[in-house]
């Protein structure tokens, strides 16, 4: 009785998303062409098109992987293989778990503050990727911690009993073996990134962009905020050109993480 | 103790050149946090011999291992006190670099731990860390030599390590541990997880492997340690009952306890 109960609510979420996908793909199928892609947003709908939208996301994505992968990682090791454990490091842990429940337009918020105004970064790519790594810091710590936390603690007896420092027994054995589960941290923090929305409002992200950024520092727009920007409009075209949007989003997303899958696949082989 | 020094000089002229004793405990006590595991234990280890100490379970052999090589470093709320004299150095002293010692006196643990990296890595990664400079080949050809595992692995030096058996993985550590040179080799229960033909060929090795090394042994198998140690010590609730040459400790202990305990009727 209850696995038929948990069937059916796996099942129906999965075909909600099912009907979401088709819908999606109904109303904006048509409008997906390479015009589409290779164009900067228009009044008209059929010159418009989501270039500026998907190199800012490209590149916003890669700051934040930039910024966001190292420190997490070096936070989660240093609490996981170095930090003594008492009242503070219990302190920062609760801080960390709490932090990835923060509301993300409350980052946003944040991220105005101290990186567009206060260290003056305007509204760029710098300032929206900082913010966006803010926000999946958490997530990555959280992840990579408990990836860290696998390896059995024989491997590091081992690796000390051979006269091995703890950052060379870190390094060459703790890292490489949770590997596999820090990248799957990784994915799923870089996905919630790519589709967030409010803190690049609240930051300043453009809504209307012909030009393309060329550096970090430039104004940028990325694909939710084009596709907000779209729905928002009272014409049926652009809401089609939204569904569009979404359609590129989702293939962006699938195309990111099936190469993190990959790698993940391809490195656990090695190791095992 | 007269009569046990005489006995370990037997060994002929070249090894009275050096000094008898690799490792002196005197008055060792270990605590995890409040709690005394091991009580006011002094004995000498001796060079090129095997040191077994044996006792029930909890008696507090496998900490005092541990600490002749500071592993116990890593565990939360250990301390030693007393003096453990190896190159007459106290190995806790304040100038003493934990990782040194562990350089110079090396361990294999009760259940096999190879890296989930190649047999060829396995060994090669202790000397690397330390800036070996010498031949790799040579280096990986040696340990698997010494560890008596070459000729069954010889064809598959870079396959993973874990697709070996538990006796080949064993002795792959033990390999990985002499690739160090250390002087000491402390053994955990090395046999402890393995099939009877394994530990024969490890207690075959271990005969081999005291003509250079150091060892000493912590074992549950009394038949084992009065097979293959040259010394005994036999610890109870963290006391040192008794330490002597093996052969007496299992023919005519001076403790009654310890002859309680050789001869199977408790532990």
């Amino acid at each position: 009785m209850f696995s038929i109960f948990c069937g059916a609510v796996t099942w129906s979420s999965v075909l909600l998303l099912a009907v979401l996908l088709f819908q999606v793909s109904v109303d904006g199928f048509r409008w997906l062409d390479w015009q589409f892609i290779d164009s900067f947003p228009s009044r008209f709908p059929e010159r418009a098109g989501i270039k500026s939208a998907l190199v800012g996301t490209i590149w916003l994505i890669a700051l934040v992987a930039l910024i966001s992968i190292p420190i997490g990682v070096s936070a989660a090791l240093y609490l996981e293989e170095f930090a003594k454990q008492g009242r503070i490091s219990r302190l920062v842990e609760v801080n960390i778990a709490n932090l990835a429940g923060v509301p993300s337009i409350v980052y946003g918020i944040l991220g105005l503050a101290i990186f567009v105004r206060f260290l003056a970064l305007e509204r760029s790519l710098v300032s929206g990727a900082l913010t966006m790594s803010l926000l999946i810091l958490p997530v990555i710590i959280i992840a990579s911690r408990e990836a860290i936390k696998t390896v059995p603690v024989s491997i590091r007896y081992a690796a000390y009993s051979l006269g091995a420092t703890k950052w060379q027994t870190t390094w060459a054995h703790v890292l490489p073996s949770s590997f596999p589960g820090i990248m799957t941290g990784v994915i799923l923090a870089l996905s919630r990134a790519i589709g967030e929305t409010a803190p690049l409002v609240m930051i300043g992200a453009l809504t209307f962009v012909a030009f393309l950024p060329e550096g970090p520092m430039d104004s940028f727009t990325a694909l939710p905020i084009q596709i907000y920007n779209w729905v928002s409009r009272p014409q049926q075209e652009f809401h089609e050109l939204a569904a569009a949007g979404i359609i590129v989003l989702l293939i962006v997303l699938l195309l990111m993480n099936s190469t993190a899958i990959y790698i993940r696949n391809k490195t656990e082989k090695r190791i095992r | 103790m007269n009569d046990f020094s005489r006995q370990a000089g037997e060994s002929g002229a070249h090894s009275q050149m050096r000094k008898k004793s690799v490792l002196e405990l005197r008055d060792v006590s270990i605590y995890y946090k409040e709690v005394r595991a091991v009580k006011n234990v002094s004995f000498n280890i001796r060079r090129n011999r095997i040191t077994a100490i044996i006792g029930p379970s909890g008696c507090g052999k496998s900490t005092l291992l541990r600490s002749l090589n500071r592993m116990n470093d890593f565990v939360e709320g250990a301390r030693v006190e007393g003096e453990l004299v190896f190159a007459n150095e106290d190995l806790y002293g304040n100038d003493v670099d934990p990782v040194e010692v562990r350089r110079r006196i090396g361990m294999v643990f009760q259940k096999p731990n190879p890296f989930p990296k190649s047999i060829y890595k396995n060994i090669t990664w202790g000397p690397l860390n330390y800036g070996y400079k010498g031949s790799l080949d040579e280096l990986v050809e040696r340990s698997l030599k010494q560890a008596a595992l070459w000729d069954e692995v010889r064809d598959r030096l870079h396959d993973s390590a874990l697709n070996l058996s538990g006796g080949q993985q064993q002795r792959l550590c033990i390999a990985r541990a002499l690739a160090m040179e250390p002087e000491v080799l402390l053994m955990d229960e090395p046999c402890s997880a393995l099939d009877p033909i394994s530990t024969a060929h490890i207690e075959d090795l271990m005969f081999e492997l005291k003509e250079r090394y150091t060892i000493v042994i912590v074992t549950h198998n009394m038949q084992q340690a009065a097979r293959i140690s040259d010394y005994t010590a036999f610890m109870e609730m963290g006391d040192l009952i008794e330490f002597n040459v093996t052969k007496r400790i299992f023919t005519r202990p001076s403790v009654q306890r310890t002859e309680q305990y050789v001869t199977g009727r408790f532990g």
